[in-house]
C-alpha cells in the first residue's frame, strides 16, 4: 500500500478527467435529446437504448474523419488552438470540489484560477480565427475577443461579493461557508451576472456570436474538422459544465444539502450526488436557454454588457460590501 | 394618330376615359405611337426607337399620376414567328411593360429592333430597377444597352458563348456537344468567378483602412438558396454589396417554348417552389385568356383556396426561417409541424404535396375528395391558435424586436422605384394589393383585409406576412362555407384534358379529344399578359402565342427578382448580422429569382 498511495492523486485525477470527457460526451446526447423533445420532434434514439450511445457513435465517425488542414492556414496555430480551448478548461475543474473530500486541489486562490484559465481559453478560439485564414473565422475570432474582454471583466466583479462573505478564494472554503444559508439569498444579483456573463464565456446561444452558423456559417472553426473539430466540440460542452458547477459552488452550496434538509434522511445522501444534481439543474437551464431565445447583434451584446451588466455588478459589490460592514450580513471570518 | 388635335386631358381624374395616347399627345405631339390590340386591355403601343427616352421621361415625370414602377422589361426574338399580328414586328421586340401606382393602370410600350442593329438607349436613368431587367436582356439575346452604367451577363456565367433565349440557340444538351471540362477550362472558369471591386467601381481601401471583400455565398447557411452577395467591408460594416445571380438558373423560359401549353404547368410550379399552385394560377389564366375560355365557378373557388393555401405554407415557412435567421431556433420546427398537417390537405386534395401541378387549363386537375370540407374545417380552427401562440414567441420576444425593428427600410417611394411588390411593399405602409386592385379568378367575391405595416423594416415585413396568413384563413373560411357545385373544368374544346363524357358518342367531340390530348391544345395567335398577387410579391406571365401547341415566347415575371435588386440599397452602413435578418424578411427564393 505504500507505495500506491502517492499515485492516488494521478489517480483521482485521471478517473476525474475521464468522467468530466464522458460528461461532455453524454452532455451532447442529452442536449440534442431534450432540445428534440422541446422542439416537437425526436432527436437521436436509435443508437443505444434510448439513443444515449448516440455520442460514441459520433466520436467513432468524427475520428474516421479525414485530418484535415487547409493549405493557407497557419498549421502550428491551427493545431495549436483547439487544444487551448479544451485544455484551459479541464485544467479549471482542478480546482472544483466535486464533493466533500473530492476534488483535485484545494488552492487558496481557486477563484482566480478559474479566472486565468477562462481568460486564457478564449486564445483558443481567437488563434483558431486567425490561423485559419478565413475572413468568417477571423470576424468569429474578432467577436470572440471583444465578448470576453468585455463580460470577463463583471464576471470577476460578480464573484467579488461572494469572496468578501465567504472570506477566501478557496472554492472549498466558500462552499463550506455556505453552511448556514446559500449565497444565493443575498447575492442573486451577483448570480444572474454570473450566469449570463458565463453563457457568453462559454459562447452558448443567444450569445454564441463567434459561431452564429446563420451569420458567419461556423466562425471561428469554420475550418476545422475531425479531431480538431471535436475538441472544440468537447471544450463547448465542458464550458457549459464548468460554468453551471460554478453557478453551483459560488451560489448554491456546492455539493451541501438545502439546509431544511440538512437534518433529515436526505441530508444522508452522498454530497457528490447533491452536487451533481445542482449541476444538471443548470445544464438544463443552459440547453432551454438555446432553444428558446434569438441572438442579439454584436454591438448590442456589447452596449449590454457594458451599460447594464458591469453597473449591475458593482452596485451589488458595493451594496454587499456595505452590509457586510455594518454587520447585516454575518460572514465565517470577521 | 391624332396630333393634329389633342384632347383636353389637363383636368385628368381616375376613371376618366381618355387613352393614354390622348395623354401623350396632349404633352408632346410629336411622338409616334401606333396602337395593338392585346388580349389582356392593357394599352400596347410601338414605338420608334429613337424616341424611346423622350417618351419614358414623359411617362414617369411629366404626365400626371405617372408610371413610377417599370413592372417588367423583356425581348421577344421575332424571327421565326409566322403570326406577327402588327405590321411593325421586326426581328426582335423590346417590351416595357409600366405601372401607375395611383392610377392602377398598366401601359406596354414596344420598339422594334433589327437584326443588324441590335441596340437601343437604356432607361436606367429614369427606372433604377431596369438595370437588372436590361442585363437580363443582354445575356439572353445580346440586344445591347447604350450608357448602362453595367452591362454584364447576370442569369449565365460570364463564360458563356451566345445568347440563350435566340431561337437559334440550342434548347436542350443532346443539341450541343457532349460537355467536357479540360483543366484549362476549368481555370478559366475558376477565373471568372473572381470578384475584381474594379469591375464595380468599388475601392480596394479607405483613407484609413483597407476593405474586406466578403463572398456570402453561393453556399451559406442564409441566403436561402445558391445565392452569392458580395460584401464590400469596413469591419462588420457593409460599405457596399453586390448581389450576383444566376446559381439556381435552369432556363424555365426556354422550356415554355418546347413545352405543350399544358406539359408546362408542372414547370411553372418549380418557379417559386414554395409557392405550389399559386404559380400555375397566372399561367393557366393567361393561357386561358388567349383561349377564350370562361372557368366554372366551383373551379374558381377551388382555385382560390388552394392558391391560400400556398400562401399560408410558403409565409409559415418565411416566419420559421426569419426567426432562425436572427437565431431563434425553435419556431421553425412548430411551423413546419403546421405545415405538415396543411400538406396532408393538399396532398388529400391533389395527390401531391409542394409542386401539384393541380390547376389545368381551363379547371382544375380533379374534384374535390369526398370529405374534404372536415378537414379543411379542422385545420382553420387550429392554425389561428398557433398563430397565437407564435406571436408571443417571436413577434413579441425583445430579442426580435432589438434585431429587427428600424432594420433594413424602405420607403414606399424606394419601393415602387425598384418594382418591390406584395408585403415587402406593404410593408411600407402602403396599401396595394393585386387581389384588390385588379380583382383576378374570382377574387372580387370574397371578404379581406390588407394588412399593412409602416415602418417598411424587417419587423413590418413580417408583420404583414403573418397578418396575411389570418387573411388568408378567412379566405379559405369562405370557400369552404360557399363552395358552389358544378364542373371543376370548363365545356371547351381547349380544356385539357377535355371532358370525356361524350366522346364516345359524337365525332365532334371525339376529334378534338383526340388531338388535345396527343398534340396537346392549339391556342390561337396573340399575347398576353396575367399577373397574380403570388405569396411573395406579384408574378406574371406573359404569353406569346404563334397559334400553335407551343407558346413561342413564355416571359415570367418574378417578385423575387425585383426585390433582391435593392440589396445594395438597403445593405449599405448594416452590420452582417442586419443584412441576415434583412435577407430573412425580403423572403425570396432563389428559384424564382433565376427562373
Amino acid at each position: 500500500m505504500g507505495l500506491i498511495e502517492p499515485l492516488f492523486p494521478f489517480i483521482e485525477m485521471t478517473i476525474i478527467i475521464l468522467a468530466l470527457i464522458l460528461i461532455a460526451a453524454f452532455l451532447v446526447w442529452v442536449e440534442r435529446r431534450m432540445i428534440g423533445i422541446w422542439q416537437d420532434r425526436l432527436g437521436p434514439n436509435r443508437v443505444g437504448p434510448g439513443g444515449v450511445l448516440q455520442s460514441i457513435a459520433d466520436l467513432l465517425k468524427i475520428l474516421g474523419k479525414d485530418e484535415f488542414t487547409p493549405k493557407f492556414a497557419d498549421r502550428f496555430t491551427f493545431l495549436l488552438a483547439p487544444f487551448i480551448g479544451a485544455i484551459t478548461i479541464l485544467m479549471s475543474f482542478a480546482v472544483v470540489p466535486f464533493s466533500k473530500t473530492i476534488g483535485v486541489s484545494d488552492l487558496n486562490i481557486g477563484l482566480l484560477f478559474f479566472l486565468a484559465m477562462t481568460s486564457l481559453a478564449v486564445y483558443g478560439v481567437v488563434l483558431a480565427g486567425w490561423a485559419s485564414r478565413n475572413k468568417y473565422a477571423l470576424l468569429g475570432g474578432m467577436r470572440a475577443a471583444a465578448q470576453t474582454i468585455s463580460y470577463e471583466v463583471f464576471m470577476g466583479l460578480s464573484m467579488m461579493g461572494v469572496v468578501l462573505l465567504a472570506g477566501s478564494f478557496s472554492l472549498r472554503d466558500i462552499v463550506e461557508a455556505q453552511q448556514q444559508s446559500w449565497f444565493i439569498t443575498s447575492q442573486w444579483l451577483g448570480c444572474f451576472v454570473f450566469l449570463v456573463a458565463g453563457i457568453a464565456e462559454s459562447h452558448r446561444l443567444p450569445f454564441d456570436l463567434p459561431e452564429a452558423e446563420t451569420e458567419l456559417t461556423a466562425g471561428f472553426h469554420t475550418e476545422y474538422s475531425g479531431f480538431k473539430f471535436a475538441l472544440f466540440f468537447l471544450g463547448e460542452y465542458l464550458g457549459v459544465t464548468l460554468i453551471s458547477a460554478m453557478t453551483v459552488i459560488l451560489f448554491f452550496g456546492g455539493y451541501l444539502p438545502p439546509g431544511f434538509l440538512a437534518d433529515t434522511v436526505l441530508g444522508e445522501i452522498p454530497s457528490m450526488v447533491w452536487f451533481t444534481i445542482k449541476v444538471l439543474f443548470f445544464i438544463m437551464f443552459f440547453i432551454l436557454l438555446r432553444t428558446s431565445l434569438p441572438r442579439p447583434r454584436f454591438d448590442q451584446l456589447l452596449a449590454f454588457g457594458w451599460k447594464v451588466m458591469l453597473p449591475l455588478s458593482l452596485i451589488n459589490l458595493l451594496m454587499t460590501a456595505i452590509l457586510r460592514l455594518t454587520g447585516v450580513l454575518g460572514g465565517v471570518h470577521v | 394618330m391624332n396630333q393634329a388635335n389633342p384632347v383636353d386631358i389637363s383636368a385628368w381624374q381616375p376613371g376618366d376615359d381618355y387613352t393614354l395616347r390622348d395623354e401623350i399627345a396632349h404633352i408632346n405631339a410629336d411622338l409616334g405611337l401606333q396602337e395593338q390590340q392585346v388580349q389582356d386591355q392593357i394599352e400596347t403601343y410601338w414605338l420608334e426607337k429613337s424616341q424611346l427616352l423622350c417618351l419614358m421621361q414623359l411617362l414617369k415625370q411629366q404626365i400626371p399620376n405617372g408610371f413610377d414602377m417599370c413592372f417588367d422589361l423583356f425581348a421577344v426574338d421575332e424571327r421565326v414567328r409566322e403570326n406577327k399580328l402588327t405590321s411593325q414586328c421586326g426581328d426582335f421586340t423590346l417590351v416595357y411593360h409600366l405601372r401607375s401606382m395611383q392610377r392602377n393602370q398598366d401601359i406596354r410600350i414596344k420598339v422594334a429592333l433589327s437584326e443588324p442593329d441590335k441596340s437601343i438607349d437604356s432607361v436606367c436613368g429614369i427606372w433604377a430597377n431596369a438595370n437588372w431587367y436590361e442585363r437580363e436582356v443582354w445575356d439572353m439575346f445580346g440586344i445591347r444597352f447604350s450608357n448602362h452604367p453595367h452591362l454584364a451577363r447576370i442569369l449565365m456565367p460570364p463564360t458563356w458563348v451566345g445568347h440563350p433565349l435566340l431561337k437559334d440557340h440550342p434548347a436542350r444538351a443532346t443539341e450541343m456537344e457532349p460537355f467536357t471540362l479540360s483543366d484549362k477550362q476549368q481555370d478559366i472558369e475558376q477565373q471568372a468567378l473572381k470578384f475584381r471591386p474594379e469591375d464595380w467601381g468599388m475601392k480596394r481601401q479607405s483613407a484609413d483602412a483597407d476593405f474586406t471583400f466578403l463572398n456570402l455565398g453561393p453556399n451559406h447557411p442564409s441566403v436561402h438558396g445558391a445565392f452569392r452577395i458580395v460584401l464590400q467591408m469596413e469591419g462588420e460594416e457593409i460599405v457596399d454589396c453586390v448581389p450576383d445571380i444566376g446559381y439556381h438558373h435552369r432556363g424555365a423560359e426556354k422550356m415554355g417554348e418546347r413545352q405543350s401549353w399544358h406539359s408546362y404547368i408542372p414547370y411553372t410550379d418549380r418557379i417559386d417552389y414554395l409557392g405550389g399552385v399559386m404559380n400555375n394560377f397566372p399561367y393557366v389564366m393567361a393561357v386561358e385568356k388567349l383561349a377564350g375560355i370562361e372557368v366554372p365557378e366551383r373551379a374558381k373557388v377551388i382555385r382560390i383556396m388552394t392558391a391560400e393555401m400556398f400562401r399560408i405554407l410558403s409565409h409559415l415557412l418565411f416566419y420559421g426561417t426569419f426567426a432562425q435567421d436572427v437565431g431563434a431556433l425553435s419556431p421553425i420546427f412548430y411551423m413546419f409541424i403546421d405545415r405538415e398537417k396543411l400538406f396532408a390537405i393538399i396532398e388529400a386534395f391533389t395527390g401531391a404535396r409542394m409542386h401539384p401541378s393541380y390547376f389545368r387549363i381551363g379547371g382544375v386537375a380533379m374534384d374535390l375528395p369526398k370529405g374534404w370540407d372536415t378537414l379543411v374545417r379542422e385545420y382553420v380552427n387550429y392554425l389561428p391558435k398557433r398563430l397565437d401562440e407564435y406571436e408571443k414567441m417571436v413577434m413579441q420576444n425583445r430579442l426580435l424586436k432589438a434585431r429587427t425593428v428600424d432594420v433594413g427600410a424602405y420607403t414606399t417611394e424606394e419601393a415602387i422605384e425598384y418594382g418591390v411588390t406584395g408585403p415587402g411593399l406593404r410593408a411600407t405602409g402602403y396599401s396595394w394589393d393585386l387581389r384588390k386592385q385588379r380583382p383576378y379568378g374570382g377574387y372580387d367575391q370574397f371578404e379581406f383585409e390588407v394588412p399593412i405595416g409602416h415602418k417598411g423594416d424587417s419587423y413590418d415585413r413580417c408583420r404583414v406576412r403573418v397578418e396575411e396568413m389570418r387573411q388568408s384563413i378567412r379566405i379559405i373560411e369562405q370557400c369552404l362555407n360557399n363552395m358552389p357545385e358544378g364542373p371543376y373544368k370548363a365545356e371547351h374544346p381547349q380544356t385539357t384534358p377535355p371532358d370525356k363524357s361524350r366522346t364516345m358518342k359524337d365525332i365532334d367531340t371525339l376529334i378534338p379529344h383526340f388531338v388535345n390530348v396527343s398534340w396537346g391544345p392549339v391556342i390561337p395567335a396573340g399575347e398576353v399578359s396575367v399577373s397574380v398577387e403570388a405569396t411573395k410579391g406579384i408574378m406574371a406571365y406573359h404569353l406569346v402565342s404563334d397559334g400553335s401547341t407551343v407558346s413561342y415566347r413564355t416571359r415570367i415575371r418574378t417578385p423575387s427578382f425585383a426585390h433582391l435588386q435593392m440589396l445594395p440599397l438597403i445593405s449599405k452602413g448594416q452590420m452582417v448580422a442586419d443584412l441576415i435578418a434583412t435577407l430573412g424578411s425580403i423572403d425570396y427564393v432563389m428559384a424564382d429569382v433565376d427562373r
